[in-house]
């Protein structure tokens, strides 16, 4: 169950891996995640989005950035090596459909899963260009399949290491002047969805961001995903991980996800002593 | 003051030389007294996640059982709700036949071991017990669930349990959505009559509320893994990480996939909240969240466990129920200094097991009654450093004949906590519903089902447990599990 068929180093600290998982291969829509949980009774489940799927091979692809105990582990995982349990897909589907316009955000990782929300946006009919930030080049991820599928790609980076020096609020801002979206998905860390979301907000355009907050389950039972959206507590592995951008109390989105912050510095402490992933391509 | 397993064993040892295999009258046997659970220490226990009730001993088990009236109207079986044949099992413990009472039980229940330990038996049984009549007090009853357990766990430790025989392979195939008690019960029974069975479980382990609600220390999960390894050994392939309504929905459990026909255990995984201020502030958790984090992640061991643990000084938990129990006891085990239970009403409308109020009580949580929360406050990091209450007092008998609290103006005051944990319940959770056509639920959203078949709204799904009688209990879950059993074997047939 659930073998790793092919993986690949698309930067530093981030991988693709596809997996054998027919029935969520066959089943997944853009927008949704999985779950996977490894390492016996003492794993912890992380969700991570379903990046791209092959229901004809019957895999799924994600694509993950490393950076604490159990992404580390799945880093360290080779072809033909198993995923102990992998549960999905998850959420509610990206709500793709013909708006016309759409511009799509990603900021670090946040990439991968904008990657088959920009590809169902363009097979519905729209017209689609893309906004992608890092800090610097060298955490630049997908950028050839981004090209290959949008119809204008904008580079950023932090430190101008690579294209245009600027945050992605910045050309999203000019574009919603000039081009006139009529819907404008964001995905990336909090903090950056928080402001691309304010940008959008006094031009009215219709704005979907991707809430990735801590999980357990997945499926509702536990409450530990919640997040307030328009003064409504929603639970973001069944309600969401989208919702409209300009209803999410970020404030309280970035505080919960503080909750373990002091265990989670031990742990990543931990990793790095004990789980260095080798350097060079995977 | 606590007193040692081996003390209790001793006594009991007395109370048999007098009384085994000599003709006692009833009024003698009403007399001899009742046979106290061996518990560990509440010292001790709190610094641990083991089992708290350690099981009777033998002499313990037969002396209990001699406190049995064998009564000709057998009033204790109305009280159950699977209908054991009470005195017949007793009268077997009494006389040391554990594995023939083992049998006895297991006509009518399927998971003895489990329902000898959580059955809220002085509400059931042991309310119509003709001891505890005579007495005029319900704990002095006979101890049923006590012998239950004893009988079981024996039979299973001495690997004397009759395993149900498998009839011929009738090539219907049924699928089971939920691997809880009612899951379980009727699973076990679709196999017996040789159907194939595979059950689909959301979690990464099976079990239900049995394996991520209730805790370690109440349950031990090599109970519950070994009723699991019981269905596999019958044949019953159990498939988890397979979430129905999302990985395949069940039109096409039913149509692609080729199923005969479907049952639905999936329980009441959905928390309340309260619907008061502050909710979502750090450091508010649903009882769901911090137990499956504790049992079903193994977060309370630190260290080995991935699952990270809040880190509690002091908690406040809201309820009254088994699941407030839990979530206090818990919470004492992963150090927090103080544990408070918050309740609305009184001691006596609490709903939990009486076992686990004292045992909670003497593991040193303490109980807040006649308070409701109004608003969590939380620091200027947005962590959780208080509630503000306000007293209540009760007032007349609501729907469920319990007095309902009255909230009385003017007594708002704080609680100083960092920590608060919501156990006011859960309802059941819409998933199988939303993508289901054709199932009809309740105004609660519990599945309507028909009272003899289990049926649903859907030709050929069949529902039971928690789905449909909303969050209740294990023994009543099991039940329809075993009623829907009956009737979906009857449908196969004929079908
Ligand atoms: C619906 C959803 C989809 C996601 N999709 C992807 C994806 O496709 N690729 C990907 O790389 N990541 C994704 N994430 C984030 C991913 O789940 C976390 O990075 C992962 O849980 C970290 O686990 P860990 O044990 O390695 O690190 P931990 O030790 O748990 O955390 C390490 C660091 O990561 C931060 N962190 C923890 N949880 C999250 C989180 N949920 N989001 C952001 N940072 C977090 C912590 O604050 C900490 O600094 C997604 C999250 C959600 C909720
Ligand atoms: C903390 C706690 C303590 C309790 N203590 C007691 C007690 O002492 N005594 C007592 O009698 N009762 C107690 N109860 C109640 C009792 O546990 C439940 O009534 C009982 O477990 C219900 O059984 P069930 O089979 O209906 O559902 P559950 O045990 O809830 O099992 C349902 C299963 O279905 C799975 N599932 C749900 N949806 C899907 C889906 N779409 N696809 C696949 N799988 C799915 C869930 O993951 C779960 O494993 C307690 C409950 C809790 C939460
Ligand atoms: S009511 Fe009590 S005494 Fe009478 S048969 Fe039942 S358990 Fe025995
Ligand atoms: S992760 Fe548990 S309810 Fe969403």
């Amino acid at each position: 169950m659930n073998k790793i068929l092919s993986k690949q180093r698309l930067s530093q600290e981030v991988f693709r891996m596809s997996i054998h998982a027919p029935e969520i291969a066959e089943a997944r829509s853009p927008g949704q995640f999985i779950i996977l949980q490894m390492g016996g009774d003492f794993g912890e489940r992380i969700p991570l989005t379903i990046a791209d799927a092959d229901a004809e091979e019957g895999s799924i692809t994600l694509i993950f950035q490393a950076v604490g105990e159990t992404t580390h582990r799945l880093a360290l995982l080779e072809v033909g090596d198993s995923i102990e349990n992998l549960l999905g897909p998850l959420g509610t589907p990206t709500d793709i459909k013909k708006y016309g316009k759409v511009v799509c955000v990603g900021g670090g990782i946040g990439v991968a899963p904008l990657f088959p929300i920009v590809e169902g946006m363009k097979r519905a009919g729209n017209e689609v260009k893309v906004i992608m930030g890092a800090r610097n080049e060298s955490l630049l991820i997908m950028e050839e399949e981004m090209r290959a599928t949008a119809d204008e790609v904008i580079v950023v980076t932090d430190d101008g290491s690579y294209g245009r020096k600027a945050l992605v609020t910045e050309p999203l801002k000019e574009l919603c002047e000039e081009w006139k979206p009529d819907c404008v998905v964001i995905i990336g860390p909090p903090i950056m969805m928080k402001f691309a979301a304010l940008t959008t907000k006094p031009f009215g355009i219709h704005t979907i961001v991707s809430l990735n907050t801590i999980m357990i389950d997945g499926t509702g039972m536990c409450g530990g995903c919640r997040v307030n959206i328009g003064g409504e507590t929603k639970f973001a592995c069944v309600d969401g991980p989208e919702f409209d951008g300009h209803l999410v109390d970020w404030d309280n989105l970035l505080l919960r996800l503080g909750t373990y912050k002091p265990q989670e510095e031990v742990a990543h402490h931990r990793c790095h002593i004990g789980l260095e992933i080798p350097e060079g391509d995977a | 003051m606590h007193v040692s397993r081996e003390e209790l064993d001793k006594k009991a040892k007395a109370i048999l030389e007098e009384y085994e295999n000599k003709d006692i009258s009833p009024r003698q046997r009403a007399q001899i007294p009742l046979q106290e659970m061996p518990a560990q220490d509440p010292q001790v226990r709190v610094t641990n996640m083991e089992e708290v009730a350690l099981g009777y001993t033998e002499n313990q088990v037969r002396a209990e059982a001699l406190r049995c009236l064998q009564c000709k109207n057998k009033p204790c079986i109305k009280g159950c709700p699977v209908g054991i044949d009470i005195p017949a099992f007793i009268a077997a413990a009494a006389k040391g036949e554990h594995a023939q009472a083992l049998s006895i039980i297991k006509e009518s229940s399927s998971l003895p071991a489990i329902c000898g330990r959580v059955c809220p038996q002085e509400s059931q049984c042991q309310l119509y017990c003709t001891v505890g009549k005579v007495l005029k007090d319900v704990e002095q009853s006979v101890s049923i669930g006590r012998i239950e357990r004893y009988v079981s766990d024996y039979a299973r430790e001495n690997k004397c349990e009759t395993m149900p025989k498998v009839a011929p392979e009738t090539g219907k195939r049924v699928a089971v959505v939920g691997t809880g008690p009612a899951g379980i019960s009727a699973a076990m029974d679709l196999r017996r009559r040789g159907h194939t069975v595979v059950m689909f479980e959301a979690l990464h382990k099976a079990g239900g509320v049995l394996v991520y609600g209730i805790p370690e220390f109440r349950l031990p999960k090599k109970i519950v893994e070994h009723e699991l390894q019981n269905l596999k050994d019958m044949g019953v392939t159990i498939r988890r990480n397979y979430l129905v309504g999302k990985t395949r929905k069940i039109s096409d459990i039913m149509g692609k996939d080729g199923f005969d026909a479907v049952f639905v255990g999936s329980g009441a995984g959905l928390p309340r909240f309260m619907g008061i201020e502050g909710e979502n502030y750090v450091g508010v958790f649903s009882a769901n969240e911090y137990l499956t984090r504790s049992n079903l992640m193994k977060a309370y061991a630190v260290g080995d466990a991935l699952t990270p643990l809040f880190d509690s000084k002091k908690v406040a938990v809201f309820g009254g129920g088994n699941v407030a129990m839990d979530a206090a006891r818990t919470a004492k085990r992963l150090g927090a200094e103080e544990v408070s239970i918050i309740y609305r009403r009184t001691d006596i409308e609490m709903p939990a097991r009486r076992e686990e109020v004292a045992h909670a009580k003497e593991e040193g949580v303490k109980f807040l009654y006649l308070h409701a929360p109004l608003e969590i406050t939380a620091n200027e990091k947005g962590r959780v450093n208080g509630v503000s209450l306000i007293e209540c007092e009760l007032g007349e008998p609501d729907a469920s004949g319990r007095r309902s609290p009255v909230e009385i103006p003017g007594s708002e005051k704080m609680f100083d906590c960092d920590t608060v944990i919501i156990a006011i319940g859960n309802t059941s959770n819409p998933l199988i519903k939303a993508t289901t056509d054709g199932i009809e639920v309740n105004r609660w959203g519990n599945f309507i089902v028909n009272d003899e078949t289990c049926e649903t709204t859907l030709k050929g799904v069949y529902a039971g447990g928690d789905i449909v009688l909303g969050a209740a209990t294990v023994i009543l879950a099991m039940g329809q599990g075993r009623k829907a059993a009956k009737a979906m074997n009857e449908y196969l047939l004929t079908k």
